[in-house]
């Protein structure tokens, strides 16, 4: 696993208080780790705290799962 | 005897006229027949003397305090330094470990005070066993939980990170975590109820008027069950620097704190903050009846006013207080004499001899019977939920036979034929018992209950 992809995994489990078990790559914030829409918001920044990004609203509705937020994190630092 | 002597303004005069302001006392009998009964059948707090009901009770009436040095920030900056927070530590010992009522990862979407409802709220209902299973019995339970100022340190922080240009950052738990009703909001989610949801915000008074008005709402049929009550978390930098500025705070007893909180006695200097939440569970009489409830007492009255004369300070002569005492009694279809305890707003301030005086006007003949203490000699001042924690401790001393005392009164102000029940519990014979509440604003509020 990647160093974005650790990272992301430590903010959910930090923010949503989840087991780290449950936060796969699949799992769905709000279907699978009992996200609602505010803590969704709450992630969506921490994310673009913790690596100095940007993520506008409409990518930010687009991060349903933990792969979306990693998937986009990832293609921010490469570009 | 004249009222001029006080300075009292012209509009007051007119509101009291001193031959007919006791009048109608001995006639009301007979007000309250035929109405819905309500009754208190569960009992939460905590506060500065710890967590739960009867701990907080039974280190009361032991004449402890719960005043000690800030230790939430440090004061070392500001003239008051001294305030009554919730002791920390192993629930088992009556203290506060928050985990155990509110999960850690929705701590930090609440505001403290929220914290302190959350508390106090799941003792009150888990202690009257109502557990309401069909639509019906959630529809038909409500939550009137309030506060006098709310998020106070979570607008502070809010406030700085916006005045650190990093507003895009400020949390989507920002509001919701401040805004008052949000342990009403919070307790129906929690366990379901969806009757009447609302929330009082009248400082000071806050605690004594969510219980009213939530009775009243049993009363007229919206609701069978109300939870109310009220909840503060105000230690904090800008509650105390704001009170101080306001010079309401004791500053005069920074190095022993346990004597900073003494109501009516001559070296008071101010009110000493606490924090802190009260709430109960009010039922419909028969309804509690039926399902075998414990009762605590029976809410029979209760009296509002308005002073309509300062933003902080009351009148002389505290009519607002004597109108609120008056329509208390009314509305519950007794007399003075019915009355044997009052757990007075007694603050700790120059207002503490202004409520005296009206008790005393009310009551005349009979306040030599009286007992009358202010508890907040050793919770201090817990704004918006003192009011609901005093209510409790009017049930207690009624349960109990027990005037719970006055601590630090060593030399009164003002002479007077009430027994404030100075430094130590006394066993009385109590029956009926009045709260009052008096807020900023001038907003004042009296409740009796009687036990059942």
């Amino acid at each position: 696993m990647s160093e974005i992809a650790d990272k992301v995994k430590k903010i959910v489990v930090e923010h949503l208080g989840v087991e780290e078990s449950k936060v796969t790559p699949e799992a769905s914030f709000i279907d699978d780790l009992g996200a609602d829409s505010l803590d969704t918001v709450e992630l969506v920044m921490a994310f673009e705290e913790a690596f100095n990004v940007e993520i506008p609203e409409d990518a930010a509705e687009k991060i349903a799962t933990v792969k979306d937020a990693i998937d986009y994190i990832e293609k921010q630092k490469a570009a | 005897m004249s009222l001029s002597q006080y300075g009292v303004p012209r509009s007051l005069r007119d509101q009291t006229d001193s031959s007919g302001e006791r009048a109608g006392l001995l006639q009301s009998a007979g007000a309250n027949s035929g109405r819905r009964r309500v009754v208190v059948t569960g009992m939460g707090m905590v506060g500065p003397l710890g967590l739960g009901v009867e701990n907080v009770w039974s280190r009361l009436i032991a004449g402890e305090s719960g005043i000690g040095r800030i230790t939430h920030f440090d004061p070392s900056d500001l003239p008051a330094q001294v305030a009554g927070q919730v002791p920390e530590g192993p629930t088992a010992e009556g203290k506060l470990t928050l985990s155990d009522w509110v999960p850690v990862k929705d701590q930090r979407k609440m505001d403290r005070f929220i914290h302190m409802g959350l508390v106090a709220a799941t003792e009150a209902v888990e202690d009257s066993g109502w557990k309401p299973q069909t639509e019906e019995d959630k529809c038909a339970t409500g939550v009137m939980i309030g506060s006098g100022i709310g998020g106070l340190q979570t607008i502070y922080d809010a406030s700085i990170t916006v005045h650190e240009g990093r507003a895009k950052r400020l949390s989507p738990f920002f509001i919701p975590s401040a805004l008052i009703n949000l342990v009403s909001g919070h307790v129906s989610i929690k366990y379901g109820f969806q009757g009447p949801n609302h929330s009082v915000v009248t400082a000071c008074a806050t605690g004594v008027h969510a219980i009213g008005d939530a009775a009243r709402l049993i009363m007229l049929g919206d609701a069978d069950v109300m939870v109310a009550g009220g909840a503060e978390a105000t230690v904090c930098p800008l509650g105390i620097a704001g009170f101080c500025s306001a010079r309401a705070l004791s500053t005069g007893f920074n190095e022993t704190p346990q004597q900073a909180s003494r109501p009516w006695d001559k070296d008071r200097d101010g009110f000493v903050m606490g924090e802190g939440a009260g709430v109960v569970v009010l039922e419909e009489y028969e309804h509690a009846k039926a399902r075998g409830a414990k009762i605590y007492a029976e809410v029979i009255g209760y009296g509002m006013s308005g002073d309509a004369y300062h933003i902080t300070a009351p009148a002389e002569g505290h009519y607002g207080a004597f109108r609120a005492m008056r329509s208390a009694l009314k509305s519950a279809g007794i007399t003075p004499a019915d009355v044997q305890y009052v757990n007075a707003h007694g603050t700790s301030t120059m207002a503490d001899d202004l409520e005296l005086e009206a008790v005393e006007r009310l009551f005349a003949e009979d306040a030599r019977n009286l007992a009358m203490s202010s508890t907040k000699s050793a919770t201090g001042h817990l704004l918006g939920a003192a009011g609901a924690v005093e209510a409790m401790f009017c049930m207690l001393a009624i349960r109990d036979n027990v005037a719970p005392p006055t601590l630090n009164l060593d030399n009164p102000s003002r002479e007077s034929v009430i027994d404030r029940i100075a430094h130590t519990a006394q066993q009385r014979n109590i029956n009926i018992a009045l709260s009052n509440s008096f807020g900023f604003g001038g907003t004042n509020a009296s409740l009796l209950v009687r036990g059942v």
